[in-house]
């Protein structure tokens, strides 16, 4: 029997927030612990919440950019559950009335154009940090109450691969949207992964295994490929899955049986009577709708059509926004995209990664890749002397001209200076001199050779290989 | 639902809060819990048919505030009011599952 992985996954991204969703304490990563607290977020007796407009608007636009339709209400409800993460023993998120519905997503999956629909994203709070040692758990509150929203996906994905772009995707918008920095090593993004495995032709879905709060792709990509290897294999020896909710080890590279409470999944939800409704009018929504940016699917569109880079430049440049964004400097300084394009994708992309860096600290600004690309075009110096300037300029800073001035790496295309060395290659090298006379046109690349050492790199390739076959074809 | 836990399961609320109630307070809590729900009840007595289902009793939307960092807690204050500390964080029980 053949068997098929259904997959979907609720996505918590932390917006790009001042503050925390209900009160007016900072969200600051990395703080003392419990510095950025107060009544509100500690769920002292009395205190108020109040909702952050800021987060309301990215949230909306999180879901504008993802497709979706903006409840004109929405409404507020306890999540009731008893953890110290949560000093007021409830989150406000909303059940039934979230402020973003529908949506989808084209994504290219290994070379496939496919269309993940969204179920909904709603607003709710963080929950605290807890760190546990022994015989006691710590908590730091200064998450507590953070502006989150969770993107919930229809169960409409079918492998590892499936997830990863979807997430990627999702990834790639928030962050050009300017809704979270998704940054994961700080939990700015989790996701929590819904598996299940069923013959292929049957209707219903298979009992859904919940991997819950992992923040690594290349984790979630391991779970579930672990997870519907597990699936199948119980179903195909006549077993069958438990619903239940499992963690990964990433040490073992699998999945395990979480132990929960009992009637831990009682949320008692209700209506948050702290909290009045919100309402949307249709002409915010527009207002918002105008203000949203370019993506990175029509950024691609406007590189290949109205710069003229390949697909393949187009997609690596706009793979992340920051590198997205360098490039679009540096094209306010040249009309040369190519060649910028080149320098990105080959001599940054190898410095960043060996020295383990990001573009943003660069010494090579767009501006001074645009000074290396100017020269190069003007053929004061050769493309690999500019190789070598960029390099130099990483390393340790400067302007192109100038080093290229100081280190004498301008291009010889002087006719004088080339003509020596040109005769002197010809006079060194009867045989390539005749090969290529009697018809082997690839000899004169030995003479260009000779040359092209004799200048010590300096020389003008194209000038030299005009001098060359004025003196031999003459 | 057995007949004692007419209304509210007493029981199963309070392991949901974790609170350790004995036999005798779980008996206690139903009868006074049942009623205040019997009182409550007596809102199914009128009909409410033609009334739209609201969280709110009043119009009132959008309560927003700006985006704008205030004031908070003082850090002592906080580890004050809490029952015990840790090198500045909040110490509790361990919690078993996670
Ligand atoms: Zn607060």
């Amino acid at each position: 029997m053949q068997y098929e992985a259904t997959i979907g996954l609720e996505t918590h991204v932390m917006q790009k927030t001042n503050t925390k969703m209900f009160c007016a304490c900072k969200y600051e990563y990395g703080a003392e612990p419990n510095t950025h607290v107060c009544p509100v977020c500690l769920g002292y007796p009395g205190a108020l919440p109040v909702m952050n407009e800021k987060a309301i608007e990215l949230c909306c636009k999180a879901g504008l950019l993802l497709g979706c339709e903006i409840n004109p209400y929405s409404k507020w409800d306890r999540k009731n559950y008893f953890y110290p993460d949560m000093a007021k023993n409830y989150q406000i998120t909303q059940a039934d009335q979230p402020l973003c519905l529908g949506g989808q997503l084209t994504v290219d999956v290994d070379g496939e154009m496919k269309t993940f629909t969204i179920e909904r994203i709603h607003q709710e709070e963080n929950a605290a940090k807890n760190t546990h040692v022994a015989g006691a758990s710590l908590v730091d509150y200064n998450r507590a109450g953070t502006a989150l929203m969770e993107i919930v996906s229809n169960p409409c994905m079918h492998s590892a691969e499936d997830a990863l772009a979807y997430m990627t995707a999702v990834k790639q918008i928030m962050q050009y949207g300017g809704i979270s920095n998704c940054d994961q090593e700080k939990g700015q993004m989790r996701s929590d992964v819904n598996v299940s495995v069923r013959p292929v032709g049957q209707k219903e879905l298979g009992a859904k295994v919940e991997i819950k709060n992992m923040n690594s792709f290349a984790f979630i990509k391991e779970a579930i490929e672990y997870e519907i290897d597990r699936q199948t294999a119980l179903l195909e020896s006549g077993g069958t899955v438990d619903q239940e909710t499992r963690g990964y080890d990433p040490d073992r590279g699998e999945t395990f049986t979480q132990r929960t409470k009992e009637n831990a999944h009682d949320y008692r939800y209700f209506p948050e009577p702290d909290l009045m409704p919100v309402k949307i009018p249709a002409e915010q929504i527009e207002q918002w709708r105008s203000e949203l940016p370019e993506l990175p699917a029509q950024r691609r569109v406007r590189y290949v059509q109205e710069l003229g880079l390949p697909e393949y430049d187009a997609g690596v440049l706009t793979a992340d926004m920051a590198t997205s964004d360098w490039f679009e400097q540096a094209m306010r300084h040249t009309k040369n995209a190519k060649a910028v394009s080149n320098f990105i994708m080959g001599e940054m992309m190898r410095l960043l990664s060996e020295q383990n860096c990001s573009i943003s600290e660069s010494n090579v600004t767009p501006e001074k890749l645009a000074g290396i690309v100017a020269l190069i075009d003007a053929k004061t110096i050769s493309t690999g002397a500019g190789k070598q300037v960029f390099e130099i300029i990483f390393n340790d800073g400067g302007d192109p001209k100038a080093i290229v001035e100081e280190r004498g790496m301008a291009q010889v295309s002087d006719d004088s200076a080339l003509e020596g060395w040109a005769d002197e290659a010809i006079a060194n090298n009867p045989k390539p001199v005749e090969e290529y006379k009697a018809g082997n046109p690839a000899s004169i690349n030995f003479l260009m050779g000779q040359v092209m050492k004799a200048s010590r790199g300096k020389a003008n390739p194209g000038a030299v290989m005009q001098m060359l076959k004025q003196k031999l074809d003459r | 639902m057995s007949e004692a836990n007419e209304g509210m399961d007493v029981g199963y609320v309070a392991k949901l809060a974790n609170i350790d109630l004995t036999t005798e307070e779980t008996a206690l809590f139903q009868g006074q819990l049942n009623q205040v729900l019997h009182y409550v009840e007596q809102l199914n007595e009128l009909d409410v048919g033609g009334v739209e289902p609201t969280a709110h009793a009043f119009p009132v939307y959008n309560v927003l505030r700006k985006d704008e960092v205030g004031t908070s807690l003082n850090h002592a204050d906080v580890v004050a009011n809490a029952p015990a500390a840790t090198d500045g964080e909040i110490r509790v029980p361990k919690i078993l599952d996670q």
